[in-house]
């Protein structure tokens, strides 16, 4: 077992963890933040997408003992005092989401997607989801929401 | 608000959905993401080979491992099943269907289950499943369902003595005059590869007990209430001991809708051990544990004039049932067999459909189950007989669409409503044809490395599963009605139950939709319920595309009832006779005195109090309606796919996607967009990215995501989509059903645009998905 500390939505954690366990299962297990899901299990899908160190991870492509020390940011961390996120709220407007399974891991990634100042276009939008499967939407009204967030997130910024 | 004053109506609008903020914030309730104190994780050890038998199996070093509760082989779980696992469509009387138990030990395909496992967490039950030994015999595998029924081909079931499951036709002959001697005949064979569905979510099964005996059964399914039904018979269990609920669920298309050896297991193991069980696929698990889409083998025919009248049409279907019949499995390829004409009038018709057994994964349905497969074989082949004619691949299909409904087709069943020309003209609006044309030509003309191809399909379907007489015709084991309650709480909160069973749908928002518009009330005074059946008591759940035209309707009927009631209590109230009473909009008015009115959520409130009720009324405001549709819906409409085709390297992209659908009334416009966006990308994706393959042996060579290609937004374009609307006489909403048009129309949409774009470098066939490989070796074995 190895001893680890991570923050996770402001909240410090300290926990004894198998060096083989996944992050995502750290988080969905042992922290009970079930927001973050396991899609697949060939790092394909990104619905275990989340913000670390400013960074968007697949969070089933790390084991939880390489997250030792870091900031992490899931869904459940996303709105704040119960606003949504400017993604959020666009993935609503836009009907960006059907059975949401793949909603947190692709929100993230859209998030970091705009905060680093990529979703320029629809083209580079596309591009940059590339990493997030959704079975449900055809991808078409997640485009629109990634815009327009993009475009209010530029606005406030 | 008083009855004239307007009010903007909820259907037609588009509504944001309620169901959102809670996926969004990541409070989604997946199975997955429930462990109640005690849980047990429950892993199976599946069969690597396609075909082999369990000669020795040893459980006891896995007994032994850490964490490790109780493991079981089929031995020891053969007399907790009370029937083999259900298959609800004997589609003939001789249909074979060879017994199929949650575990097995004589393995028919890679992923058949032999022994279960269950300890304290998932890694010790997968860590000890590696400790299982089995002494396996291995068996010759059946595989490609083109020579299945060969000569000396392995057998999928010995016993059975054949692959063969069964056949099934239906024949018309109208005119008399044979097929072949039609003036123009164009006969096509083509395979439609082996799909698998991906749902998001991977599939989970919790099963809790009570110390009373009882097990609530927490599902990723798509039919609580089928579930229920059949675990209960399957364990010998009575239905009033099983409680099944369908949690926030990520996605089916038809992949959760069956009953699963790992559903059986969990609550027969929760029983016997008593404590919660539960069990999450993995993707690559999934790949071989859930049900696969399609693989069929198609001979279409279409016989016609010269001048491009169709006379015959014949299909001679060949179908991979895989190694056992699960749920609706034999009955795939029967879903589509009245539309093998499409949206056409021919008049001679003819469909024969061979289910064949091949050791590999069960398949069912899968998003457009039966129909894709149809409208593929017609699509490609008005093409094909459009250059055989010399006519228009556009005017071939203009000319031959029926044009008046209601229609009864040779087929035997009769459309209720459609305009298939108003759909083709509006798709040509949007396309600008010509200019498409003339970039084409220019490209042809400079030999361009990148070509252009303009696909066309025209299509009609048939859903709103389904009136019951019918399907108790053609042997179907259950109905397809359902059932809605409309109750009014005492202060005027509206509570609806339906049958149907969202997972993506937005039944939530549609169905408060439509009863606050009926009800006259705000959308956020109904509540919408589904999916627990201790809640929703009776529904036959949601697939084919029903649960708008069936459930939707059924909602319609309840509030009839409940304004019926409510009527009664007004007049008595207002002392008038109940003729005298007009309602609009929630409120009844006395004709002749408009200022004597009142509300239907007033009446609720009388209902409750039950003060002053007629005499012989009961007290409270509530109804049930059970509909079952006197038709199917016909949902239908006109696609067309530009397509870039790289000559050098074969790729084929998507340039642009035009969808003009026919749903008829659109409740919610925002929710059938998605539902066609998302239909459209799974018929594209059939036609470029997707192709689950075995090899000789049986073994899933495409098995995970990285060598099973679905799509991400990279790979696609946006869509253009509009729509005709014809609405359905056959129903009071004049609904059709959205859920699977996409993915019936697109796959040869999609195709016709990849041969259209090299059809000049005499390219004339290619099987799907178009890779790029495929493509290039196209093209070169043309030049040669």
């Amino acid at each position: 077992m190895r001893h680890v500390a991570l923050t996770v939505n402001g909240t410090r954690h300290e926990l004894d963890l198998e060096p083989r366990e996944l992050l995502v299962y750290v988080l969905r297990d042992r922290l009970r933040l079930t927001g973050t899901s396991v899609g697949c299990d060939t790092s394909s899908c990104g619905a275990c997408t989340i913000l670390l160190d400013g960074e968007s991870v697949k969070s089933c492509t790390l084991l939880g003992v390489q997250a030792d020390g870091a900031e992490i940011t899931t869904i459940e961390g996303l709105a704040t005092d119960g606003e949504l996120h400017p993604v959020q709220q666009a993935f609503h407007e836009n009907h960006a989401l059907q059975c949401g399974f793949c909603t947190p891991g692709m929100v993230m990634a859209a998030v970091s997607l705009i905060d680093h100042g990529e979703a320029t276009d629809e083209a580079a939008i596309r591009l940059g989801l590339e990493g997030n499967l959704c079975r449900c939407t055809g991808y078409h009204n997640i485009v629109l929401a990634v815009q327009q967030a993009a475009g209010v997130m530029e606005k406030a910024s | 608000m008083s009855a004239t004053e307007e009010k903007t109506a909820y259907v037609g609008s588009p509504v944001k959905r309620r169901e959102d903020r809670t996926l969004l914030t990541g409070r989604g309730t997946y199975v997955d993401n429930m462990a109640p104190v005690g849980t047990l994780s429950m892993f199976v050890v599946r069969s690597p080979y396609a075909h082999a038998r369990v000669k020795a199996i040893s459980l006891d070093a896995a007994r032994g491992a850490e964490g490790v509760v109780a493991a079981f082989s089929a031995a020891d779980l053969q007399g907790d099943w009370k029937a083999a696992m259900p298959c609800a469509w004997p589609v003939t009387e001789d249909m074979k269907n060879p017994p199929h138990y949650p575990l097995t030990d004589v393995a028919r395909y890679q992923g058949d289950g032999v022994a279960v496992v269950l300890a304290d967490t998932r890694a010790h039950a997968k860590d000890a499943a590696e400790l299982v030994e089995v002494d396996w015999e291995p068996l010759d595998a059946v595989v490609d369902v083109a020579t299945a029924l060969e000569d000396g081909a392995p057998l999928a079931h010995p016993d059975l003595g054949t692959n063969e499951c069964y056949v099934w036709r239906l024949d018309t002959d109208a005119t008399g005059q044979a097929i072949d001697d039609a003036e123009v005949v164009v006969t096509r064979r083509y395979y439609q590869p082996r799909l698998i569905p991906n749902a998001m979510e991977p599939r989970a099964a919790l099963a809790v007990p009570d110390p009373a005996g009882d097990v609530t059964l927490y599902s990723a399914t798509q039919i609580p209430h089928i579930l229920r039904l059949l675990v209960a018979a399957t364990l010998g269990m009575s239905e009033t001991k099983l409680r099944v609920v369908a949690p926030d669920v990520g996605g089916g298309f038809g992949s959760k809708l069956d009953v699963y050896a790992e559903e059986l297991l969990a609550v027969a193991l929760a029983r016997r051990l008593d404590r919660p069980v539960k069990w999450t696929e993995e993707r690559s698990e999934n790949y071989v544990a859930t049900i696969h889409g399609r693989d069929f083998v198609t001979e279409y025919t279409l016989a016609a004039t010269k001048d491009g009248t169709i006379t015959h049409c014949r299909a001679k279907v060949t179908a991979a049932m895989g190694a056992y019949l699960q749920l609706v499995t034999p009955g795939i390829p029967l879903l589509g067999a009245w539309i093998y004409a499409g949206p056409y009038a021919i008049p001679n018709y003819s469909v024969e459909f061979t289910g064949v057994f091949t050791n590999t994964t069960p398949t069912d349905a899968y998003r457009g189950a039966g129909r894709p497969e149809a409208t593929y074989v017609i699509e490609r082949t008005m093409d094909a007989l459009a250059e055989e004619l010399g006519i228009d691949r556009v005017e071939l299909r203009r000319k031959n669409f029926i044009k008046e409904f209601p229609a009864t087709m040779a087929s035997g069943l009769t459309i209720d409503s459609g305009d298939y020309v108003a759909s083709l003209d509006k798709l040509l609006e949007h396309l600008d044809l010509d200019a498409l044309r003339a970039e084409q030509a220019k490209r042809r003309e400079n030999g361009s490395e990148r070509q252009l191809g303009i696909g066309f399909s025209t299509y009609n379907e048939m859903c709103g599963l389904a009136p019951s007489r019918i399907l108790g015709a053609i042997r179907y084991a259950a109905g397809g009605w359902e059932q809605a309650t409309i109750r009014y709480l005492p202060t005027g909160s509206v509570q609806v139950i339906t049958g149907t069973s969202p997972h993506g749908q937005g039944h939530e928002t549609s169905w408060a939709q439509i009863v606050a518009d009926q009800l006259g009330c705000d959308i956020d005074a109904v509540e919408v319920l589904h999916g627990d059946t201790s809640v929703s008591h009776a529904g036959l759940d949601s697939y084919g595309s029903r649960s708008l035209a069936v459930g939707g309707v059924a909602l319609c009927h309840a509030a009839d009832k409940v304004i019926d009631k409510a009527r009664q209590i007004v007049a008595h109230q207002l002392e008038v006779s109940a003729d005298d009473l007009d309602y609009a909009n929630g409120t009844f008015t006395v004709k002749g005195s408009p200022d004597k009115e009142t509300t239907v959520a007033a009446a609720a409130w009388a209902a409750f109090a039950a003060h002053d009720l007629p005499d012989g009324m009961e007290p409270g405001l509530e109804a049930t309606a059970t509909y079952d549709p006197p038709n199917f819906s016909w949902p239908g409409g006109a696609h067309a796919a530009v397509v870039e085709v790289d000559t050098e390297t074969g790729d084929a992209r998507l340039v642009r996607y035009v969808a003009i659908d026919d749903v008829g009334t659109v409740v919610n416009p925002l929710i059938v967009d998605g539902q066609v966006h998302g239909g459209i990308t799974q018929g594209i994706s059939t036609a470029l990215y997707e192709e689950g393959t075995y090899d000789e042996t049986g073994s899933l060579v495409t098995a995970n995501l990285v060598t099973y290609l679905v799509p991400s937004a990279a790979e696609l374009p946006s869509f253009e989509l509009d729509r005709t609307e014809s609405r359905s006489p056959t129903n009071p909403l004049g609904v059709k059903g959205v859920g699977e048009t996409g993915t019936i129309a697109a796959a040869p949409a999609v195709i016709n645009a990849v041969l259209d774009a090299v059809s000049h470098l005499g390219v004339k066939d290619i099987q799907m998905p178009a890779t790029p490989e495929r493509v290039w070796r196209a093209i070169q074995e043309a030049k040669a």
